[in-house]
C-alpha cells in the first residue's frame, strides 16, 4: 500500500526564528550545568549551603522557567494544523 | 559505589544511634494500614475512566491514552523517582559523596529540556500509527524486524533488574522496621512476597490505571515526608553549615582498605568528566526505558508531554533535598546496621527516619518508600510485558494474535516478569541486582540513535544502526566488566565509570559507548547505502505533528505492518 503524496504530507508551516529561540531556551539549562569545574566550590555559601549545592538547586527552577517559555514559544512557532480527513491513515 | 568499610570507620568514631532495635510496632502498623489502602485503590482503579473493554493493550497497557497533564505528571514522577532512588541516592551521598550521588540532580534537570525536544514527536507518531512501544516505532520507521527486535530485547532486559531493585527498596524498609531480614527464609521473605502478590493482582486487573491512581498517594506521602525531614532534621543536628562540614570530614577520613579518602562533598578535578557524562548520559537514557515511554504515550495529547517537561522539575528539587538527607545522616551519626549485623549504607534513610522521628511518622516515611516501590514496579512490569507481547510474541511467534489475545498475553507476561524479579532478589545477592541495573543503564542508552534520530531523519541506514548498537553493547558490557571496586572488593561490574579512550579521563561508560555507537552508525550508513537497500517507511511527515483530535489509522491497529516481505530486506515500492 503505497501512498500518494498529498498536499498535507509535509511539516506544517513554522516560524523558523521562533523555533531557534525555543532551541536556545532549552539549551541554556544544559549548558549551565556543564562547567562542573567552575561551580564545584564551597563559596559563596547561601544559608550554609555550598555554592555547588545551591547553584544546581537554583537551576531546577530556572530550567522549569526556560522549558515553560520554550513551550509557549513552540506553540506560537508552529500552531497545530488539523489533518485533512482524506489523508492516508484516516479510518 | 557503596563502601561498607566507610561505615565501619564512622561506627567506631561516632556515638551510634539506635541501630537494629527490633520490631517497631507503631511504625509497622502505620505501614500496613497505608499499604492496605493503596491495595484497595489499585483494585478500584479498573473502574476509573472505564472503557467499554479492558481487553486491549491500548486500554490495559496505556490507560486508553487518556491521561491529562496532572495524571501524567504524577504517573511520570511516580515512574522515574523510584523507591530505589530514595534508598540509593542518599546512600551514595552518605558513603562516597557528590560524584556518586549528587549527579542525579543535574541529570534530572537536563532530562526535561531533552525530552521536550523529541517526546512530543514520538507521542504524535505513536498516536497516529497505534504504536505502544519504541520498538513498534522503529519497526514502522525503518521497516526492519531485526533492529526492532534489538530495541525490544534491550528494553526488556534493562527493565528487569530495575524491577528487582524496587524490591530492594521495600526490603530496606522492612529490615529497619524490624521484620524481614532475619530468621528462617520463609518468615524473612513472606512480607515481601505478600506485597508483591497484591501488586501483581491489581496490576493484572487494572493495568496502567492502577499505578496512575496510586501515584497520587505515593507523591503525597513522599512530599510530606521529605519536606518535614528537610525542615525539622537540620535544626536537630546543628544546622546546614554543620551538616556539610560533618559530611566532608567524614568522607575525607581515609578508608581502611584503600587508604584514600572515600569522597568529597564537591567534585574534584579528576572527576569532572565523570560527573558531567553521568548526568547527561543518564538524562539521555531516561526516556529510552520502556516504562518512561509507556507513561508518556498514555498522555492524551501532544502538549500534555511538553507541559510536563516544564513541571516535572518539581521532582528534581525534591530529589536534591532527598540526596542531602544522606549528608544529614552523616551529621546525625546514623549507623545503618543490617539484620545480619553488618553495616549497610542502603539502610541509611530508613534508619535516619526511625532514629529521629516519632514512630508513627517513621511509619509514614516507611510507607512512602514502600508505596514508592509499587508504582514504578507496576509500570515497569506493564511496559516490559507490552514490549514482549508486541515485539517478540506477536512479531515472531504468533503474528495472527488478536487484540484480546495480545492483552491476555501481556497480562500474563506482567505476572511472569514480577515473579522473575522476586526470584532474582530472593535467590541472588543484592549486589547483582545493583550491578545489572548499572549495566542496564549502559545498554538502554544504546537504543537512543535508532529511536531519537529516527524521529527527525531517515538518513541512518537500518543495518548501520543495528551494527552500531551491537558494537556499543559489546564495548559497554566489556568495559563495565573490567571495572573493579577495591573498597568493596568487587572484581567486575564494580561501577559505571571508566577511562574514556583518547581523552583519558574518567567518564560514564554508557556515554562513551553512545559516541562509538553514533560514529559507527554514521560511517556504515555512508558505506551500506550503496549496497544494501533501505527498509520501507510506513510513517508520513505529517504523522510527527499530529495531535489528539487528528484522524488516526485506528486507536489500535491489529495488523500494524502492511508490508509482508520485510525479512527479505527489499524496500517497498513507493511512488
Amino acid at each position: 500500500m503505497s501512498h500518494q503524496p498529498d498536499s498535507q504530507d509535509g511539516a506544517p508551516p513554522a516560524n523558523r526564528p521562533l523555533q531557534v529561540l525555543a532551541g536556545v531556551l532549552l539549551a541554556i539549562p544544559c549548558l549551565a550545568l556543564i562547567p562542573v569545574g567552575w561551580y564545584s566550590r564551597r563559596s559563596p555559601e547561601l544559608g550554609g549551603f555550598p555554592f555547588f549545592v545551591w547553584y544546581q538547586m537554583l537551576w531546577v527552577f530556572l530550567c522549569a522557567g526556560f522549558t515553560y517559555s520554550a513551550y509557549v514559544v513552540v506553540k506560537r512557532a508552529r500552531p497545530h494544523r488539523p489533518m485533512a480527513r482524506n489523508e492516508r491513515g484516516d479510518a | 559505589m557503596i563502601t561498607p568499610h566507610t561505615l565501619a570507620v564512622v561506627h567506631a568514631a561516632a556515638d551510634p544511634s539506635r541501630p537494629n532495635t527490633g520490631v517497631n510496632g507503631v511504625a509497622l502498623t502505620v505501614l500496613i494500614v497505608i499499604f492496605v489502602i493503596v491495595a484497595v485503590m489499585g483494585f478500584m482503579a479498573a473502574r476509573w475512566r472505564r472503557a467499554s473493554s479492558m481487553e486491549s493493550l491500548e486500554e490495559w497497557g496505556l490507560g486508553g491514552r487518556s491521561f491529562g497533564t496532572w495524571v501524567t505528571w504524577f504517573l511520570l514522577g511516580g515512574d522515574l523517582y523510584t523507591a530505589y532512588t530514595f534508598v540509593a541516592v542518599p546512600a551514595a551521598m552518605f558513603a562516597t559523596g557528590a560524584v556518586a550521588g549528587f549527579f542525579a540532580v543535574p541529570y534530572t534537570i537536563v532530562a526535561y529540556p531533552i525530552i521536550f525536544f523529541f517526546m512530543s514527536r514520538l507521542w504524535s507518531v505513536s498516536h497516529r500509527r497505534g504504536y505502544v512501544t519504541s520498538a513498534d516505532f522503529v519497526r514502522g520507521r525503518y521497516g526492519s524486524r531485526g533492529l526492532s527486535l534489538a530495541i525490544a530485547v534491550t528494553g526488556f532486559i534493562a527493565t528487569m533488574p530495575y524491577i528487582a531493585l524496587q524490591l530492594v527498596g521495600i526490603q530496606a524498609v522492612l529490615e529497619v522496621a524490624g521484620i524481614g531480614g532475619s530468621g528462617n527464609w520463609f518468615a524473612k521473605d513472606l512480607p515481601l512476597l505478600i506485597a508483591f502478590a497484591v501488586l501483581a493482582a491489581y496490576t493484572y486487573t487494572s493495568g496502567l490505571r492502577a499505578p496512575a491512581i496510586i501515584a497520587f498517594v505515593k507523591d503525597a506521602l513522599i512530599y510530606l515526608v521529605i519536606v518535614v525531614a528537610v525542615i525539622y532534621l537540620p535544626t536537630k543536628v546543628g544546622g546546614w553549615g554543620h551538616i556539610f562540614d560533618a559530611a566532608n570530614t567524614k568522607m575525607q577520613t581515609a578508608n581502611k582498605v584503600t587508604g584514600k579518602p572515600n569522597g568529597s562533598i564537591l567534585v574534584g578535578p579528576k572527576q569532572q568528566w565523570a560527573y558531567v557524562t553521568l548526568a547527561f548520559g543518564s538524562a539521555l537514557a531516561l526516556f529510552m526505558y520502556p516504562h518512561s515511554i509507556t507513561a508518556s504515550l498514555s498522555a492524551k495529547s501532544r502538549n500534555t508531554i511538553r507541559r510536563n517537561a516544564a513541571i516535572l522539575p518539581a521532582y528534581s528539587f525534591l530529589l536534591a533535598l532527598l540526596a542531602l538527607l544522606g549528608w544529614v545522616a552523616s551529621a546525625a551519626k546514623t549507623t545503618p546496621i543490617g539484620a545480619d549485623g553488618k553495616p549497610n549504607a542502603q539502610l541509611v534513610i530508613p534508619q535516619l527516619f526511625e532514629d529521629q522521628f516519632p514512630s508513627w511518622f517513621a511509619g509514614i516515611a516507611f510507607a512512602a518508600i514502600a508505596v514508592g516501590a509499587l508504582v514504578p514496579a507496576a509500570i515497569m512490569s506493564i511496559a516490559a510485558a507490552n514490549t514482549f507481547t508486541r515485539n517478540i510474541y506477536k512479531e515472531w511467534l504468533r503474528p495472527d494474535a488478536t487484540v484480546e489475545h495480545e492483552a491476555k498475553v501481556s497480562k500474563i507476561a506482567s505476572l511472569v516478569v514480577k515473579i522473575f524479579a522476586v526470584g532474582f532478589v530472593l535467590t541472588m545477592d543484592k549486589q547483582n541486582a545493583i550491578n545489572l541495573q548499572l549495566l542496564g543503564g549502559i545498554w538502554i542508552l544504546q537504543t537512543f540513535p535508532a529511536i531519537v534520530f529516527g524521529l527527525y531523519t531517515r538518513w541512518f541506514h537500518r543495518w548501520a544502526l543495528l551494527i552500531g548498537w551491537a558494537v556499543a553493547m559489546v564495548y559497554g558490557t566489556w568495559t563495565a566488566y573490567g571495572v573493579a571496586n577495591p573498597a568493596t572488593k568487587v572484581a567486575h561490574f564494580g561501577g559505571s565509570t571508566a577511562d574514556i579512550p583518547i581523552i583519558g579521563k574518567l567518564g560514564y561508560i554508557a556515554f562513551t559507548a553512545l559516541i562509538i555507537n553514533i560514529v559507527v552508525s554514521a560511517v556504515l550508513t555512508v558505506v551500506l547505502e550503496r549496497f544494501v537497500p533501505r527498509g520501507a517507511d510506513e510513517t508520513i511527515v505529517a504523522d510527527y505533528f499530529a495531535d489528539e483530535d487528528d484522524p488516526r489509522v485506528s486507536a489500535y491497529d491489529p495488523v500494524p505492518y502492511d508490508d509482508a516481505d520485510l525479512g527479505g530486506g527489499s524496500p517497498k515500492a513507493s511512488t
